[in-house]
């Protein structure tokens, strides 16, 4: 049985954010990360604010500039299946519907679904971890093959999103509401490597909460797409993902963006990588270019060295499948 | 077996259902009533500490005493005595504990029972017509699609849920509907069969 907590229901984002300011306060938005934290004693609640009352912050509507806009409450179902996102942010509906399992999409919502905490078995597990307040890394010396080659110090977890990269990619902005008002944070900006801060993934402070999310226009020529490798065939975690939104002019890369999931603390841009295509044409040549560019820097630990080679093998299949 | 609801299943006139019915109403905790409309806030510290949800199940609205940590899983088994809907992981990986809240699959452990309120839910008791089995349950027993059953529950009302999105599902759709459903005994074929005979039965 879940630990004792009070419940309440707010009515409106302001009381939302007035009730999730207080100690011992958690969110619930689609509850199926929450609950097996609680579960679990990953973290503690004394209260469980549930949003699942604020009508407003679901639902998916074209923005006068002709983006998008994705209310935090959305289901990751709604995401996956809504014909625009699908056409026109086709990484967006992929990663989405690659997520979990039908049940945990059908429940779980795409402002839960970029704050969830990491699935680090130490953190996750009866260990008193960095992340959990401790003085160690249980990974760095342990069993670290889910582990990050990329952005890791003093701790090693991955981000477990599919959809933080692929919103990512597509240049998507996060709408915050707090008590001194509401302000806007570009994906880049959201996420935090534990070298910022080794307690949160992201930059949400008590009291605060995602309401929306805000995909900009896509330009003529845009295709986008994201591909995940995991361990089985259905509802897993990527072992490593990438969402590449890449724009051509004619044969010609007139932009990329590369994000890759599974392999760092936060949504990883392989900016080399996206250096390397930019300018070119998808051939073989500049795609390899790319694909030695995308894995420079990488820090593997003693088991996850294999992620190396799932990232230069992402890589290539996914740019040679966007010039196709 | 009889398959009419209103003739007794048994020499003694008591259905196997209608028996255990009886004997859970001594201790149901469980209150049915006409449509409510108390909210868990309205209704919070009403009954010490516990709040009282409205639930409406299989198209019967319960009120329960709750506490605010209780799953819709906890309430359904022991509280509306719906034990059909079965724990496996209790942790939201195996899929036995299936249900549908307005007509989607959800996993009944990993939801608040305070936040399944204004929710029509369905449970694998909501399929049948008295002793009668749904259009999926007998899919299920034509195609022989389990060994010990107890991922059964869950996956039915997978099932319920994958054909009501999609009533003439392919086979990848169908791995992919069923994906949140594990069984140990590794039935899938059937599974995928009977989810194909399903959509028949139905007429998908």
């Amino acid at each position: 049985m879940l630990p004792n907590f009070t419940y309440e229901r707010p009515g409106s984002v302001d009381e939302a954010v007035e009730q999730s300011g207080a100690d011992g306060a958690v969110l619930h938005a689609g509850g199926t990360d929450l609950l097996g934290c609680l579960r679990d004693g990953v973290f503690s609640a004394e209260k469980v604010v549930s949003l699942s009352g604020l009508d407003e912050l679901r639902g998916i509507e074209a923005t006068r500039g002709g983006g998008l806009r994705i209310g935090a409450l959305t289901t990751l179902t709604d995401v996956a299946t809504d014909a625009t996102i699908a056409e026109r942010y086709s990484a967006l509906a992929q990663a989405a519907a690659s997520a979990a399992s039908p049940q945990l999409r059908n429940q779980g919502t795409i402002g839960g679904n970029i704050c969830q905490r990491p699935r680090c078995w130490y953190y996750r597990g009866d260990f008193h971890c960095l992340r959990k307040g401790g003085n160690t890394c249980y990974a760095i010396a342990g069993e670290n093959h889910f582990h990050c080659i990329f952005g890791g110090s003093g701790c090693y977890i991955v981000h477990p999103s599919d959809t933080a990269p692929a919103l990512q990619a597509l240049g998507a902005s996060v709408r915050i509401a707090s008590r001194s008002g509401t302000r806007t944070v570009s994906m880049e900006e959201f996420f935090v490597l534990p070298a910022d801060d080794i307690r949160n993934e992201n930059i949400l402070k008590p009291g605060e909460l995602v309401t929306e999310i805000v995909l900009p226009p896509v330009a003529d020529g845009t295709r986008s797409v994201y591909r995940k490798v995991r361990d089985r065939g259905a509802w897993d975690f990527a072992l490593a993902g990438l969402a590449a939104v890449v724009r051509m002019d004619g044969d010609r890369v007139d932009s990329a963006s590369l994000a890759l999931a599974g392999v760092a603390p936060k949504p990883w841009r392989a900016a080399d990588a996206e250096a390397a295509l930019t300018g070119g044409n998808l051939d073989a040549a500049t795609i390899a270019r790319a694909v030695d560019a995308s894995v420079e820097g990488a820090q593997p630990l003693e088991h996850n060295g294999y992620k190396v080679q799932l990232v230069r093998g992402l890589m290539e299949e996914t740019l040679r499948a966007l010039e196709g | 077996m009889s398959n009419n609801p209103d003739k007794p299943g048994s020499k003694s006139g008591i259905s196997r259902r209608s028996f255990i019915g009886t004997l859970g109403a001594g201790t149901l905790g469980a209150a049915m009533v006409g449509p409510g409309t108390a909210t868990a806030q309205e209704a919070q510290g009403a009954t010490d500490g516990h709040l009282v949800v409205a639930l409406n199940v299989n198209g019967r609205q319960l009120r329960v005493p709750v506490e605010a940590r209780h799953t819709l899983l906890e309430v359904l088994r022991d509280k509306a005595e719906l034990t059909g809907t079965k724990e496996g992981c209790g942790r939201g990986e195996c899929g036995a504990c299936t249900v549908l809240v307005d007509e989607v699959p959800r996993y009944a452990c990993m939801t608040l029972a305070v936040e399944a309120e204004g929710g029509e839910i369905t449970t694998v008791e909501g399929v049948m017509q008295g002793e009668e089995l749904g259009q999926v349950q007998e899919a299920f027993v034509q195609e022989d699609a389990f060994q010990c059953g107890y991922c059964t529950p869950g996956q039915v009302m997978a099932v319920e849920g994958l054909l009501m999105q999609n009533p003439n599902p392919s086979i990848a759709e169908i791995q992919e509907g069923m994906s949140g459903n594990l069984c140990r005994c590794g039935a899938y074929d059937h599974i995928f069969k009977a989810v194909r005979r399903a959509a028949e039965l139905k007429g998908g």
